[in-house]
């Protein structure tokens, strides 16, 4: 699928199939989350982006179907770029109705980075000042959990990390994600 | 002109304090306190909090004007919603009999003109809306010290521009 039409098809499905809820709602309920982890674990910002992470994963195993559904493309991307088009134009468009810039593309077409102009999870967020929350917490971590989780069923292993933030006086919000491998259907074991 | 601005929570504990001067009519924006005088600013601001509770509730307004006087110290007010209160106090530079006074509308020649009224109302808003952004941040904590720098930062814009 190309570029414009993915781009075409989450605008529709944003328009038509989409329940809205406050932006608000959103910021504050994530930002909760995040600041109540950092107390739980005495702000070890590395165990707190370890949970994210995973909670993410969680939604995203749940959350694929959900997009599939209101996608309605049963069709497979033919390779990694058009799935990197697929999640940045028609799922995050959908979910948040934002669209990362698919960007950096390594030669051999298995890693991206994702660039988000707008994070509606980081609105009024300011990190804590103790000196480590800037170089250690990744704010919007969930996200990598989300795609990892979500792409996991649909067959595809994937690392994906934040390699910059705005939240930490970078320039741009950027998501570096790398295909690991396409994962074959596996026999279940033979029982004897 | 000199300002001590300061920001007081709910239980009438101090959130944050900032010391300006005035940037206009070519003011450099550096506070000129009588040094002898600077740390009772504090008490000052404090002591207006009973006329700032009794007025609170007269008008319909955030912005309260200006409440109190001591001596040359001019105690302006805002109150947010949840109750926090904006405490401006303004001292007019005093000036010797040799110096040639400014046009008598000018800010702070005359702390409770119309102009420096409307003046303080426009630097109280702005600083109301940053204020609302930095406790909307889910790291802060209702009644918390303000630490951000960013809103340092914007308070001391809204100084320059509007003070």
């Amino acid at each position: 699928m190309s570029s414009n039409r993915a781009a075409r098809l989450g605008e529709e499905i944003w328009k038509t199939r989409i329940d809205k809820v406050s932006a608000e709602l959103v910021t504050l309920t994530y930002g909760t989350i995040v600041a109540q982890l950092c107390k739980d674990f005495d702000n070890d910002y590395i165990e707190v982006n370890k949970q994210l992470d995973r909670m993410g994963y969680n939604i995203g195993l749940r959350l694929i179907e959900d997009f599939l559904a209101k996608s309605n493309t049963m069709k497979r991307c033919s390779n990694f770029r058009e799935t990197a088009e697929m999640i940045a134009k028609v799922g995050f468009k959908i979910f948040l109705n934002i669209t990362p810039m698919v960007t950096n593309w390594t030669n051999d077409n298995k890693q991206f980075s994702l660039v988000f102009e707008e994070n509606p999870l980081a609105d009024f967020v300011e990190l804590p000042d103790d000196g480590r929350a800037q170089d250690e917490l990744w704010f919007s971590n969930i996200f990598c959990g989300v795609l990892r989780g979500a792409l996991e069923m649909v067959q595809m292993q994937v690392e994906a990390h934040f390699i910059s933030d705005i939240l930490r006086g970078n320039d741009t919000t950027e998501m570096r994600v790398s295909l690991i491998r396409y994962i074959d259907d596996e026999l279940p074991p033979e029982d004897d | 002109m000199s300002y001590h601005f300061i920001i007081l929570g709910t239980q009438d504990n101090p959130l944050f304090s900032y010391v300006l001067g005035t940037s206009k009519q070519g003011g450099d924006g550096q506070a000129r306190f009588p040094p002898s005088a600077a740390h009772l600013n504090q008490f000052v601001l404090h002591s207006s909090l009973d006329i700032a509770e009794e007025v609170q509730w007269g008008t319909g307004h955030l912005y309260l004007k200006c409440i109190d006087k001591f001596f040359n110290n001019y105690i302006s007010c805002f109150v947010t919603g949840s109750n926090t209160k904006f405490m401006l106090l303004h001292q007019p530079t005093q000036q010797g009999p040799g110096v040639t006074t400014r046009s008598s509308a000018a800010i702070g020649a005359n702390p409770t003109s119309p102009q420096t009224e409307e003046a303080i109302r426009a630097f109280f808003q702005e600083v109301y809306e940053s204020w609302v952004k930095t406790v909307m941040s889910p790291f802060y904590g209702l009644n918390k010290e303000i630490r951000s720098p960013v809103f340092r930062q914007k308070v001391a814009a809204a100084g320059r521009k509007y003070l």
